[in-house]
C-alpha cells in the first residue's frame, strides 16, 4: 500500500483504506464520480487513487467552472473586450481559455484592454478609478463564486457606478448532474458532492439524487483523508443497501448552506432557461443572467454580443471528459496538440480541470500500484 | 481561481462596505465579509474564515485553518499563485 505520510493523520488514512478494501464486494465494479475540480486536483495530487483497490474507480465530473465555459461565451467575451474604451476584467485562468478565434489573452496582445483580477470588486474599484471607460467583469463559477459578483453588483447600484457591468456566466451545480444521471452512457454508484459550492448551497439540494436515481452521495472536504473518508461512506451506504445525502465535511459546510449568500443570489441573478455547457450542450435552468432590477448592469444588454453557437473544434474531448465517460489521457490529443502551454480544451486550462491535473502531475497512463 | 485559501481577520475596516482587513500566511489584505452576515451581526477580529475572490466564503475554527493551509502550501505552484493574485488585489 502507498504511504500515507500526505495525510494530517496517516494512521487514520490507513485505517480508512483498510475499511475500504472491507466494505467492497469481489466481482463488483464501482464508479464514484467527484462532481468538483479541487477534488480531482487532490486525487492526482496525493494519489487518493492509489489507495483504492482495483474495482473502486474514480470518475471526474464537471464541476471545473472554467472547463465548462462553451467557446461561444468566451467569443462574446472578446468581443466586448475590443469595444473602443471597455476595460475587460476577468479571473487570470479564464484570460487562456480558447474561443473560436484565440483567447481573451490573445485579444489582450491585440491590443484590447484585457485585464485579470483576482476579485469582481478589484474590477469595480477599476471602474470607479476610470470612470471615462466601461469596465465589464467576465463573471463564472458555481454557487461558491456567484454570491461574491452579486454582492459586487449590489454594492455598484448603491454607488451609483454607472460605467460598471457584468457579462454572467455563472452556473447551478443542480442540472449538470441531473443531466449526467440521465445520460445513457454512464453509470455511476454514488457521487462525491463539492465542497466549496456546498458551503454556500448546503447539501439539502443533492437530496434528489437519493430519492430519485437511487444514489448516495457524500459532500467531503479537500484534503485527501476527506476524499477516502467520503469514498468509505459512499462504499458503506451501497454495502448496508442505503442512500441518502451525507455531510462529510460538516466542520465547514453547513447542511442548510449559508442563507445569507442564497438570498443575495435571489435578489441579483435569475435562472435562465437554458445555458449551454462546453461538451455537455444546453442544459436547462443551469446558468444565471441578471435579474430585471438588475438589468441595467447587464454587458450581454449594454453591448452588442454575436450570442452564436460555436460548435467544439473537432479534435476536442471535453465533453465526454466532463461527463466521465474517457479519461483525459484517452483523448486524443492529450500532451501532444493540447498541454496547458498551448490548451485545445477548457480541461487543460485551469489547474482544477482533469486534463491539466493529469498532466501536471504524470499520472496519464499510469499503471495502479496493488493494494 | 477555486481555491479557499484561510485567513484570520484583524479588523473590521469599514463597516458600511462590510470590508475586513485579514491576515494570509503574513500578506494583509481587505475583504468582502458580508457573506458571513447573520441577524445583524457578523464575523470580527480574531475569527478564521476561508476566502474565495475576495469574499469570506465561510468561518472555520483555528485547527481547521490550520490544515487547510498545510494542504495549501504542499499544492506548490497553484497555492503561490493564489497568494499572488490575492497580494495584486486591491480591495477598497
Ligand atoms: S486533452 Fe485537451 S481537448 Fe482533450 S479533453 Fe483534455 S482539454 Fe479537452
Amino acid at each position: 500500500m502507498k504511504f500515507v505520510d500526505e495525510f494530517r493523520d496517516a494512521a487514520l488514512g490507513r485505517a480508512v483504506a483498510g475499511e475500504i478494501l472491507s466494505l467492497v464486494e469481489p466481482g463488483r465494479h464501482y464508479k464514484v464520480m467527484e462532481v468538483c475540480g479541487g477534488h480531482t486536483h487532490s486525487i492526482y495530487k496525493y494519489g487518493v487513487d492509489d489507495l483504492l483497490p482495483a474495482n473502486v474507480e474514480l470518475v471526474h465530473g464537471p464541476g471545473c467552472p472554467v472547463c465548462v465555459i462553451p467557446m461561444g461565451r468566451v467569443d462574446d467575451g472578446i468581443a466586448i473586450a475590443k469595444v473602443p474604451g471597455v476595460i475587460f476584467t476577468c479571473f487570470g485562468d479564464m484570460m487562456r481559455v480558447p474561443g473560436s478565434g484565440g483567447s481573451l489573452l490573445d485579444a489582450k496582445a491585440a491590443g484590447a484592454d484585457v485585464r485579470m483580477v483576482y476579485s469582481p470588486l478589484d474590477a469595480l474599484r477599476i471602474a470607479k478609478q476610470n470612470p471615462d471607460k466601461q469596465v465589464v467583469f467576465f463573471a463564472i463559477g458555481f454557487e461558491t463564486t456567484a454570491p461574491s459578483t452579486a454582492l459586487t453588483l449590489k454594492r455598484a447600484r448603491a454607488e451609483g457606478v454607472k460605467n460598471f457591468s457584468c457579462i454572467c456566466s455563472h452556473v447551478t451545480i443542480v442540472p449538470p448532474l441531473r443531466a449526467l444521471l440521465e445520460s445513457p452512457d454512464l453509470r455511476l454508484d454514488g457521487f462525491i458532492g463539492p465542497g466549496h459550492v456546498s458551503t454556500v448551497v448546503g447539501a439539502r439540494p443533492f437530496e434528489f439524487i437519493p430519492d430519485d436515481y437511487r444514489k448516495p452521495v457524500v459532500v467531503a472536504g479537500f484534503e485527501p483523508l476527506d476524499i477516502l473518508q467520503a469514498i468509505a461512506m459512499i462504499l458503506r451506504q451501497l454495502a448496508e443497501g442505503r442512500c441518502e445525502v451525507e455531510n462529510q465535511y460538516k466542520r465547514v459546510v453547513p447542511y442548510e448552506g449559508n442563507l445569507r449568500a442564497l438570498e443575495v443570489l435571489a435578489e441579483v441573478f435569475e435562472l435562465r432557461p437554458h445555458f449551454e455547457w462546453r461538451g455537455l450542450g444546453f442544459i436547462s435552468h443551469s446558468g444565471l443572467k441578471l435579474s430585471e432590477a438588475y438589468a441595467d448592469l447587464d454587458a450581454e444588454l449594454r453591448f452588442s454580443v454575436p450570442g452564436v453557437r460555436v460548435a467544439d473544434p473537432k479534435a476536442c474531448q471535453c465533453g465526454e471528459v466532463l461527463k466521465g465517460v474517457i479519461k483525459p489521457w484517452e483523448c486524443k490529443v492529450f500532451g501532444t496538440a493540447c498541454t496547458p502551454e498551448r490548451p485545445i480544451g477548457t480541461c487543460m486550462v485551469s489547474s482544477e480541470g482533469a486534463c491539466a491535473a493529469y498532466y501536471n502531475f504524470g499520472r496519464f497512463a499510469r499503471e495502479r500500484e496493488v493494494v | 481561481m477555486c481555491l479557499a485559501i484561510p485567513g484570520q481577520i484583524v479588523e473590521v475596516v469599514d463597516d458600511e462596505h462590510r470590508l475586513a482587513m485579514v491576515d494570509v500566511a503574513g500578506v494583509r489584505r481587505t475583504v468582502n465579509v458580508g457573506l458571513l452576515d447573520v441577524n445583524g451581526t457578523g464575523v470580527g477580529p480574531g475569527d478564521w474564515v476561508l476566502i474565495h475572490v475576495g469574499f469570506a466564503i465561510s468561518q472555520v475554527d483555528e485547527e481547521e485553518a490550520r490544515a487547510t493551509r498545510e494542504l495549501l502550501e504542499r499544492m506548490g505552484a497553484d497555492y503561490e499563485q493564489e497568494l499572488e493574485e490575492l497580494k495584486a488585489s486591491v480591495i477598497e
